[in-house]
């Protein structure tokens, strides 16, 4: 579904990305985790085409394509969903008029019809629950004043909504709670199917208590410099970094 | 008082017969350029009016006369000479076209992407309507519906010819001749405009709009409108249009009236989208404004107002809180583009003990345009225990054009409060970035966000009219990023 070949990319001139391979089969769950400063992030702004970077070098394929020509909203339509680290505020407005303006954009991408208002709202009723959130959230104003749990679980929710096939999250986990943190993963699992996807990146093991990956990739100085199961998620957590990176 | 004075010479004038009858001599239904006593009596005669109005209007040319044009705005443009201005032209003067393949296919775009029918497209844009249209039966039953209520509305050519006591007591009493040098030259030679007058105790039933008189009169340049809401009552009025308008004359400066009488709202809601000018600023239409209303004790008066067109917009739709408890309320969003200039806000003179008054400015800049926001809050010493909310911001859209506040707030007691909130933002690339990356490309994106800081204002105009105007918004601001 992805592959990332030989990535190297920079901004305002520095080297961040310095080669990176990565492949994300349908179904899996990557975790990427690594010191700060590593390249984690950049990485989810690269695949999602945020133009502050620039890519020098290598490919990124998704379902059989370059997308390096994309523009973000095309790698959006084509079925790659970002849930921010520092999701952004937009007042006035509302997340039920955000999340129909994404939906339907993306429809219409599709050459589908504009979703009907009953059904969008019956859906966004259901994922709701899914995540133990109050109705009353679809009418505030976009991440505008919400705690940090809340814009976090305001991003699943709109991943939920948007049904992608491939889903990057960039330290969803850090800013919640335990119980937040549960409700998270359980979103993420209930979405979780044989034909799509989940890089996860994180600081910490803790989420991969609750959302099982099938790889741990560790990286460092914008590479991955080892790559492992679940396992190797606890082995950091004892022993960090230092002594797995040299 | 001013406005004891201003009644005095009016009625002095008006009880002395008017001596000069005085007869046209143009055959002519345009008279040439240029503003001489000639001229406003030709005006007058021709619209048949009475000696009185006559009077009002060449006290109003004296006036005029002795004023110099005002240069404190914060708009650029060459002083402009009243005599290359044609003050008269005959009511059926546009053009009319055959069909809508004559119409420029920019325009029917336009209107076809507002939602507006094929039938109003037409009469929008000139094209002679073979069918019956319907705003001629819409427009009879509606009168009847407003006659069983006592309502007047009609145009002000009308007003003066058939409730003239009324025109004559309320005329410049709100905004009189001498009130600013475009409120001189308005009342020297306004050409119409709206009359509506609203008894004792009644709730207008419908919201009272001048598409329902388009096409009675065209009117255009100078327009004049004065609303009278006797006690108790309630009326809700629209003016202006989504739709582009183009004028071929560049000065328009109209003058609104509004009187609240004790216990009574007047809600006065405008969509001025006048031709702006073409990118380089050339050509556009100078919207020169004064429009004030006087609330009397426990009224209420709401500005609302939607400015996308014109090059220039000077505009500061004001409340006089005269009585007690009165309430004064000023909601606009302003959007310039281009080279588009606006000066734009509100005064609110607060008079009476216990008055309130609200402000909500949203001023939009792209391209190289500059908006201003001008207000004025003022708080007199007998107004006790009165209070004022200003909320006044500013979203730039790219790194070439300019907002600016002008706050001005003078305070005379000691009890009121005063509260005044201004931001400024620009739409961020993180916020563009945020809707790409939800599937949402940069024009639309700039709707939604647009759109959503406009929320306050939007949510105060009427239905119908907010989706309008939220159209007109997404359509106008197209483009304007990158």
């Amino acid at each position: 579904m992805l592959e990332i070949k030989n990535l190297q990319s920079s901004i305002n001139e520095k080297n961040v990305l310095k080669g990176l391979n990565l492949n994300v089969n349908p179904g899996e769950i990557h975790a990427i985790m690594g010191p700060n400063g590593s390249g984690k992030s950049t990485l989810a702004s690269v695949i999602s085409g945020n133009e502050d970077h620039e890519v020098i070098n290598g490919d990124i394929r998704f379902m059989g394509e370059s997308i390096l020509d994309y523009s973000p909203e095309d790698r959006a339509r084509a079925g790659i969903f970002l849930s921010f680290q520092y999701p952004v505020e937009i007042p006035g407005v509302s997340v039920s008029n955000f999340i129909k303006t994404s939906v339907n954009e993306i429809r219409k991408s599709r050459g589908l019809p504009q979703i009907k208002a009953n059904e969008l709202l019956k859906a966004m009723r259901e994922k709701l629950d899914l995540l133990s959130m109050k109705s009353e959230f679809l009418s505030r104003s976009l991440n505008d004043g919400f705690s940090g749990g809340e814009k976090k679980r305001n991003e699943i929710f709109q991943m939920s909504m948007l049904n992608p096939t491939l889903a990057i999250l960039d330290e969803t986990d850090s800013g919640l709670d335990i119980d937040a943190l549960k409700i998270v993963a359980n979103g993420v699992n209930k979405l979780k199917s044989s034909s799509n996807s989940f890089i996860i990146i994180t600081h910490y093991q803790r989420l991969l208590n609750y959302i099982k990956p099938d790889f741990v990739h560790v990286l460092s100085d914008g590479e991955i410099v080892k790559t492992g199961g679940a396992e190797l998620a606890l082995l950091l957590e004892e022993n960090g970094y230092d002594n797995i990176v040299d | 008082m001013e406005r004891n004075n201003e009644n005095k010479i009016i009625s002095e004038v008006t009880t002395s017969e008017y001596k000069y009858g005085f007869v046209s001599d143009f055959d002519s239904d345009t008279i040439d350029e240029g503003l001489s006593e000639n001229v406003i009596r030709t005006i007058s005669s021709k619209k048949n009016e009475p000696s009185w109005m006559l009077e009002k209007r060449l006290q109003a040319y004296e006036l005029l006369k002795t004023m110099p044009q005002p240069r404190w705005a914060n708009v650029k443009y060459d002083e402009i000479n009243l005599q290359n201005i044609k003050y008269y032209s005959a009511p059926t003067k546009k053009e009319k076209l055959n069909s809508l393949d004559e119409v420029d296919p920019e325009i029917l775009k336009t209107l076809k992407r507002l939602g507006i029918s094929v039938e109003e497209q037409k009469r929008l844009t000139g094209v002679a309507v073979d069918v019956v249209i319907d705003s001629v039966s819409v427009s009879t039953s509606f009168k009847d519906r407003l006659a069983k209520d006592g309502i007047i509305f009609c145009s002000m050519s009308e007003a003066i010819q058939n409730h003239g006591e009324l025109v004559k007591k309320y005329l410049g009493s709100v905004v009189p001749a001498k009130d600013n040098y475009f409120s001189a030259l308005n009342a020297a030679v306004f050409s119409d405009g709206s009359f509506c007058y609203i008894p004792k105790g009644i709730r207008c039933p419908m919201e009272l709009s001048t598409y329902f008189r388009i096409n009675e009169a065209q009117t255009g340049q100078f327009e004049r409108t004065l609303i009278i809401a006797e006690e108790g009552s309630y009326v809700s009025y629209l003016e202006g249009c989504t739709a582009p308008q183009r004028d071929e004359n560049q000065l328009h400066a109209a003058v609104v009236e509004l009187i609240a009488k004790e216990s009574s709202e007047i809600k006065y809601s405008t969509v001025q989208n006048w031709y702006p000018g073409d990118e380089n600023g050339k050509g556009g239409i100078y919207n020169f404004v004064t429009k004030r209303g006087i609330a009397h004790d426990y009224a209420k008066i709401s500005w609302t107002q939607v400015e996308t067109g014109s090059s220039i917009t000077w505009k500061y739709p004001s409340c006089i809180l005269k009585g007690k408890f009165s309430v004064g309320e000023f909601f606009s969003i302003a959007v310039t583009k281009n080279m588009q200039q606006a000066d734009t806000g509100t005064k609110m003179v607060h008079m009476g003990k216990g008055t309130k008054s609200t402000i909500i400015s949203k001023g939009i800049s792209a391209g190289k345009s500059n908006s201003s926001y001008r207000g004025l809050v003022k708080i007199n010493r007998n107004a006790k225990e009165s209070r004022n909310f200003t909320q006044c911001d500013s979203l730039l859209i790219g790194d070439k054009c300019g907002a600016h506040t002008f706050p001005f707030i003078d305070v005379k007691n000691s009890n009121s409060t005063v509260e005044h909130e201004a931001t400024t933002s620009k739409i961020g690339e993180d916020q563009m970035f945020y809707c790409n990356q939800r599937g949402i490309a940069e024009k639309e994106a700039v709707a939604l966000i647009v759109n959503g800081y406009c929320k306050d204002v939007l949510q105060k105009l009427p239905m119908e009219f907010a989706v309008e105007a939220k159209k007109l918004l997404e359509i106008t601001l197209e483009d304007s990023v990158g």
